[in-house]
């Protein structure tokens, strides 16, 4: 025990003044020497409290063992066969809240950095060729996908290696949903993703972009067309915004409109790319999740001279990433917590140009058992702002729903579904992602996608003998 | 990819493209829009379906060249393909049988207006119609308006075709001629749906106006295209792109359309200086 180091081996970073004027990725990775390094910190304990910790279930202590004893092939392995997208998991997980957080070192210092070792085996199996899996036997019977977020995609991947005929069918003009065009290039980098789907495409997956379902195709001609059952994962896409005065002012954007112009349009090579994207010297972003953090260090790259977070709650309530947050603040980013907006003031163009904010208190613990914010009376104060990001989140995006008018919903409007399963009210549909539980997390998805996908099998198993 | 069949030239800066887009064209209806992007460093922009003909698998559609993309469109030829084309997008019109009903297409606006005033004739409509330019050269699909309507006001601003005057001017001349008129659509440039709008108020008309602002999705996943309808925020993809055009805050429409006015000049001189020095 008391060669452990107490701390995670670290991991190299462009330096932030380099940084804060580029949009590459910011951690740079392991060499194979610090993975060996940081897994032998490893205690491999038995009971693997940090399995329970993982959405779903890797065989941590196993995999680690193996990049400890330098086998990576194995280690990816080992990986792969609860998670097919690690680099992406590797990246963009809230370890600090899942596996880390169950890390027998945590009662000495930091824990295993779990993450950083599942990104560095996926990069070096991307390094190495992924090769093709070998794929049972076609069985001709064809299931549909709508959406390509990491549900679709991993439902679709999964169903794909049980022989079945997978398309997956897309609204936008590519791939990936959120990860694509909602996380920036210098959180996840493009390749990682296009990475990702071609593996799915080798597993024989067809996709089809500009596809929407409910407009190009509806769900009868899906039918109609042969599909035997469907998975549904649209996502939660829909931006929510404060319906305050003023919010339809030139220079607001909701997050979604802002990453998707940067990041699936990529306004941040404007002029080259022809999507616009307008940054001020000022800029105000409204949240406090990981959508908050991606928007104002994406202002940032772009140039705003302040880039700022109005949070209506204070640091510890933040959802986003604390590794985030911290690169936030490395690059100079300024918060002001305890502060809500309650209106915008425009010029004679319609320009932004200031916000109006109120003191905000926390007060007693709401339903979610966060303490909610209450206003301080007569304590509104102005702040001059250019641009405004709102970030305070999405709802299920209603283009499919309303074509399917069958599907049960909660009381939040997303799709009711066996949480074991995926199943909904329709037979042989099932959903899984953000539509179902509302914004959350890739690995969440992920995770949602892997269970229809079997769920589906059986259901297809028994209603192909005729059970059904 | 999908392949420019027919490529015309309307009038000046203005185009005529048939696309083949089976899938899109199956499920159009009048009223609803497709999302263009030429190529992979492209922006996605909203265009209102002109016409389809779903045996043949095609969408047409009609624009005005403003800036870069739209030249850029322009440039292309019979047999050159579009990057992406997806649609088709927000709502149809809503077309019922209701007696005499009027249709007012301004500009570019006579194109959109079309497959409207073909649908009501369809339902069985006396379908009143009033297309206008500001002048005979930028008019264009006369005849083919004329076939899908009862009567057919032409209009130019500066008389050079039909009536002299605005779209406006042929409105109050029909509402004051005819007491029946159910319902009117108007299309065309903002500053016009604004005052058509006024005046089918002043005659107690239910206006239906056609919106047509910067998006990006087109799905009702960003927020791009936000209006002000009756109070509330609305997205024109998703709520639209027809409203009842009495509760449309067209100052606001008009100010957000200038959001990027900037970056549309700074992107329009660099395709300029670099046709030019290729
Ligand atoms: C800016 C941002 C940062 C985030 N950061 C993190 C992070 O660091 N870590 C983390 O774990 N999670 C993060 N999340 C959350 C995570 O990205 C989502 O929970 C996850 O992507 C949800 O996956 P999904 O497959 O359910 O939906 P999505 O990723 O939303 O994908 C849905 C897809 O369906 C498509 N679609 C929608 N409607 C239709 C239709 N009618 N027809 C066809 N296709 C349709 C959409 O275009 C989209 O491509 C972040 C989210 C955002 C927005
Ligand atoms: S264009 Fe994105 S919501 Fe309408």
């Amino acid at each position: 025990m008391a060669k452990v180091r107490k701390t995670k081996v670290p991991m190299k970073e462009q330096p932030v003044e380099e940084r804060i004027r580029n949009f590459n990725e910011v951690p740079l990775g392991y060499t194979p020497e610090e993975a060996m390094e940081e897994a032998s910190r490893c205690l491999g304990c038995k009971d693997a409290p940090c399995v329970k910790g993982c959405p779903v279930g890797i065989n941590i202590p196993n995999f680690i063992k193996e990049i400890k004893e330098g086998n990576f092939k194995k280690a990816i392995e080992i990986i792969k066969q609860d998670n097919s997208l690690p680099a992406i998991c590797g990246r963009v997980c809230p370890q600090e809240d899942q596996c880390e957080k169950e890390c027998r070192l945590n009662k000495i210092g930091e824990p295993v950095a779990i993450g950083r070792l599942e990104r560095f085996v996926a990069d070096w199996e991307a390094e190495q060729g992924i090769e093709r899996p070998n794929l049972p036997p076609k069985k001709g019977i064809k299931v549909a996908v709508i959406g390509s977020g990491p549900a679709g995609l991993t439902a679709a991947g999964e169903l794909a290696k049980m022989g079945y005929d997978v398309t997956i069918f897309e609204a936008l003009h590519d791939t990936g949903g959120v990860l694509r065009y909602g996380i920036p290039e210098f959180r996840l980098p493009k390749r990682i993703i296009d990475r990702e789907v071609e593996y799915i495409k080798m597993l024989g997956v067809k996709i089809e972009v500009n596809a929407i379902v409910g407009k190009t195709i509806t769900i009868e001609q899906i039918w109609n067309d042969g599909f035997q059952a469907m998975f549904i994962g649209t996502g939660a896409g829909l931006p929510k915004f404060m319906n305050i005065s003023g919010e339809n002012l030139n220079g607001i954007y909701s997050a979604n409109e802002f990453l998707t112009r940067v990041n699936l349009m990529k306004a941040y090579l404007f002029p080259e790319y022809d999507t616009p994207i307008k940054v001020g010297k000022r800029v105000a972003v409204i949240g406090g999740g990981n959508v908050a953090m991606d928007s104002v260090r994406t202002a940032k790259r772009l140039g705003a001279e302040q880039a700022m977070i109005i949070y209506r709650r204070t640091e510890k309530e933040m959802p986003a990433r604390i590794e985030e947050i911290e690169r936030a603040k490395e690059e100079g980013i300024i918060f002001h917590f305890l502060t809500n907006p309650v209106r915008y003031i425009g010029d004679e163009k319609g320009n932004v140009v200031a916000v109006e904010c109120i003191r905000m208190e926390l007060g007693e613990p709401d339903a979610s058992g966060r303490r909610s914010p209450v206003p301080i009376p007569n304590s509104e104060f102005t702040m001059e702002v250019d641009t405004v990001v709102v970030a305070i989140g999405t709802g299920p995006n209603p283009v499919l729903l309303q074509a399917f008018p069958e599907l049960k919903l909660n009381k939040w409007g997303y799709i009711e579904a066996d949480p074991e399963t995926g199943a909904t009210s329709v037979p042989g549909v099932y959903a899984g992602g953000d539509i179902v539980t509302g914004a959350a997390t890739v690995i969440s998805a992920m995770g949602a996608g892997k269970r229809s996908a079997k769920a589906i099998d059986e259901y297809l198993q028994k209603k192909l003998k005729g059970g059904i | 990819m999908y392949t420019i069949l027919k490529s015309k030239a309307l009038a000046p800066n203005i185009y005529e493209f048939t696309i083949r887009a089976p899938l899109v064209a199956k499920n159009a209806k009048a009223g609803q829009f497709v999302i263009v992007r030429i190529h992979e460093k492209g922006e996605r922009i909203p265009l209102t379906i002109a016409d389809f003909d779903k045996n043949e698998g095609t969408i047409t559609i009609v624009f005005q060249v403003v800036g870069k993309t739209t030249h850029e469109l322009s440039t292309l030829k019979e047999g050159d393909s579009l990057k992406d084309f997806v649609g088709p997008l927000g709502n149809p019109s809503e077309i019922e049988r209701l007696g005499s009903v009027l249709v007012v297409g301004g500009g570019v606006g006579i194109a959109p207006i079309f497959p409207i005033a073909r649908a009501l004739k369809e339902s069985g409509n006396h379908v009143i119609g009033i297309i206008g330019a500001r002048s005979s050269d930028l008019l264009f699909w006369e005849d083919k308006v004329k076939e899908v309507c009862d009567e057919l006001i032409v209009c130019t601003d500066d008389g050079s075709k039909g009536v002299k005057g605005f779209v406006t001017q042929a409105m109050e001349m029909v509402f004051k001629e005819k007491s029946d008129i159910k319902r009117c659509w108007a299309i065309g440039p903002l500053i016009m749906m604004k005052f058509a709008t006024q005046v089918a108020k002043k005659y107690n008309v239910p206006i239906t106006v056609s919106l047509n602002p910067i998006m990006v999705d087109g799905t009702g996943m960003c927020g791009a295209c936000r209006c002000t309808v009756g109070g509330k925020t609305l997205f024109a993809c998703s709520h639209g792109p027809e409203f009842d055009g009495t509760l449309v805050d067209f100052d606001e429409l008009i100010k957000r359309g200038e959001r990027f006015k900037e970056e549309e000049k700074i992107a329009w001189e660099r395709y300029k200086s670099m046709k030019g020095g290729a």
